[in-house]
């Protein structure tokens, strides 16, 4: 047996899977631009996103805030003042933690709820059953998540950055006996417009990804329950690890002198 | 333009990897007919249909629905198209997220952009003629018994008063007194409102009752297509042998162990 067979049977395999996303993230996109939009769909999304994934967001930010708060005290301790662990907290919750736990979270919760939702609704024939209802799958179920993914996600990283300040100001006032002011002031002080957009952006990014990874495994899923576990699993995977690969190459662009 | 037929198939094939499973169906449906597909479990009657329906493209051959051929059209045209036809699917498909009435309203509200009230009113009026009561309504699918989705399924295919409606084992699971009035009113569709329909079924009563015309599906093929009056003499060996139910004849089952 030939052994380069096998070898360019998974690469031919890897291929046609990024050719089929690609595809997918193409016919999405246009279809975003496309009437008839579903806007009673769209609410409901922006509702489960935005509104339902608060708790997990806020909890993992606000422990961020301050497991940072409590480390750049502790380990930096030679050069720490009440100014550098302000400034590392404001830093690192507004740029990096704040939309990669909140984009990590909501894909735990929500990419993975689309993926088993179209995946269910795949394998038991119920987009099958849109298209002859003369309502197109994609405008009527993937566009409204992807959007409410895009749009809400900016808001709930803007409102974990806020907690997680609150929680680094929590460990600093309560744990470190700074003061609390004096804290807040340094915070808003050291911070400049791109901290906040460049979060902004990276969420709308992250929220993109999970979206559309959720959507993508659960509408190609194939095989009963066990086609569904595993659309799930992927889509998890898939949209964690594109989250931190992106994330890096987001702040080269925004970041890189 | 054809006036004469609904549907046209010409010479279509239709494999899954290496399993061939319509190996050059022919059939052709006139305008106002009542046509069942009959045939072995896992023939492609099910297959046949959804390549009527763009549901799946075949590999090659034709497809026609009133005179318009539908391989290779694009989506928003097969729209148009599947916006005339009606479909009940062999496991029902009801939208697990919306309940009965909205599941049977949804092309009205969606396609025909109905009223939510005025749907409602038709939906209840669709349920009662599948027999089942107002109450029923406010259900979910998930609160169903099989039959019961079944009839929902049903009511849905037909809220829309369709021109070509697709019936995908509509009496399976039904009990022999139920069976009949589904019988009657997909007689109905198409006596009294001049709807073509496309019946799948292993009924033999339901043949009788359902059926103009009678087409066998058998190894890919149409093995024998005519007149539901003629299904008795037909000639045919296979045929003789599904109609009577014999399990020794020209057919044999493929038992894997
Ligand atoms: N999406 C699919 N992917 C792969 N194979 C499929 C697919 N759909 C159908 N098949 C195969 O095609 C064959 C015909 O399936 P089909 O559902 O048309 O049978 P059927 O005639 O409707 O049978 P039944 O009377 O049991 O409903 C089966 O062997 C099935 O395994
Ligand atoms: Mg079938």
């Amino acid at each position: 047996m030939n052994i380069f067979a096998p070898v360019g049977r998974v690469f031919i395999a890897f291929l046609e899977s990024t050719g089929r996303l690609a595809r997918f993230t193409l016919k999405t996109v246009s279809h975003c631009f496309r009437p008839p939009f579903y806007f009673r769909a769209l609410a409901g999304q922006m509702i489960e996103i935005g509104f339902y994934s608060l708790p997990v967001v806020a909890l993992t930010t606000m422990f961020s805030g301050m497991v940072i708060a409590l480390q750049s005290y502790s380990g930096l301790s030679t050069l720490s003042s009440e100014g550098v662990v302000a400034s590392v907290v404001e830093l690192t919750i507004t740029r990096e933690l704040g939309p990669v736990m909140a984009a990590l979270m909501v894909a735990g919760r929500v990419g993975a709820a689309m993926a088993a939702e179209l995946g269910t609704m795949r394998v038991t024939e119920q987009i099958d059953a849109l298209t002859t209802l003369s309502t197109n799958p994609f405008k009527y179920l993937i566009v409204p998540r992807v959007l409410a993914g895009v749009l809400m996600l900016p808001v709930l990283v803007l409102i974990g950055d806020i907690i997680g300040i609150y929680g680094g100001w929590l460990i600093c006032v309560y744990k470190l006996d700074f003061n609390g002011t004096n804290f807040l002031r340094n915070v808003w002080n050291f911070m400049q417009a791109i901290d906040i957009y460049s979060g902004m952006t990276k969420a709308a990014v992250f929220g993109f990804i999970v979206t559309l990874l959720g959507c993508y495994n659960g509408y190609h899923s194939r095989g009963g329950a066990e086609g569904v576990g595993a659309a799930t699993t992927n889509a998890v995977v898939a949209s964690s690890i594109l989250i931190l690969i992106s994330n890096y190459w987001l702040t080269e662009l925004f970041f890189a002198k | 333009m054809d006036t004469l037929y609904k549907v046209r198939m010409t010479d279509v094939h239709k494999a899954f990897g290496k399993k061939v499973v319509l190996d050059g169906v022919n059939l052709d449906v006139k305008k106002g007919e009542s046509l069942v597909i009959i045939g072995g479990s896992g023939t492609g009657k099910s297959v046949t249909i959804k390549c009527i329906q763009g549901l799946l493209t075949p590999d090659s051959g034709s497809i026609t629905v009133d005179g318009r051929e539908i391989v290779g059209l694009s989506e928003r045209e097969m729209e148009k198209i599947n916006a005339q036809t009606g479909m009940l699917f062999q496991g029902a498909a009801l939208f697990d997220s919306l309940n009965i009435w909205e599941n049977v309203a949804f092309g009205l509200i969606q396609g025909k952009k109905l009223k939510r009230a005025d749907a409602k009113e038709i939906a209840i009026e669709k349920l009662k003629q599948v027999g089942l009561s107002p109450d029923v309504a406010v259900l979910y699918p998930d609160e169903l018994s099989g039959g019961m989705k079944k009839r929902v399924g049903l009511a849905r295919a037909i809220a829309s008063n369709p021109e070509l409606i697709f019936f995908d084992e509509p009496t399976t699971g039904l009990d022999p007194i139920m069976s009949d009035v589904i019988n009657d009113l997909i007689r109905s569709c198409v006596s009294d409102l001049g709807s073509t329909s496309i019946t799948i079924t292993h009924d033999m009563s339901s043949v009788r009752k359902i059926a103009d015309t009678v087409a066998m599906l058998y190894k890919g093929k149409i093995i024998w297509h005519g007149s539901v009056k003629d299904i008795d003499d037909s000639g045919n060996p296979y045929v003789d042998q599904f109609i009577n139910g014999r399990a020794d004849g020209p057919i044999q089952m493929e038992i894997r162990g």
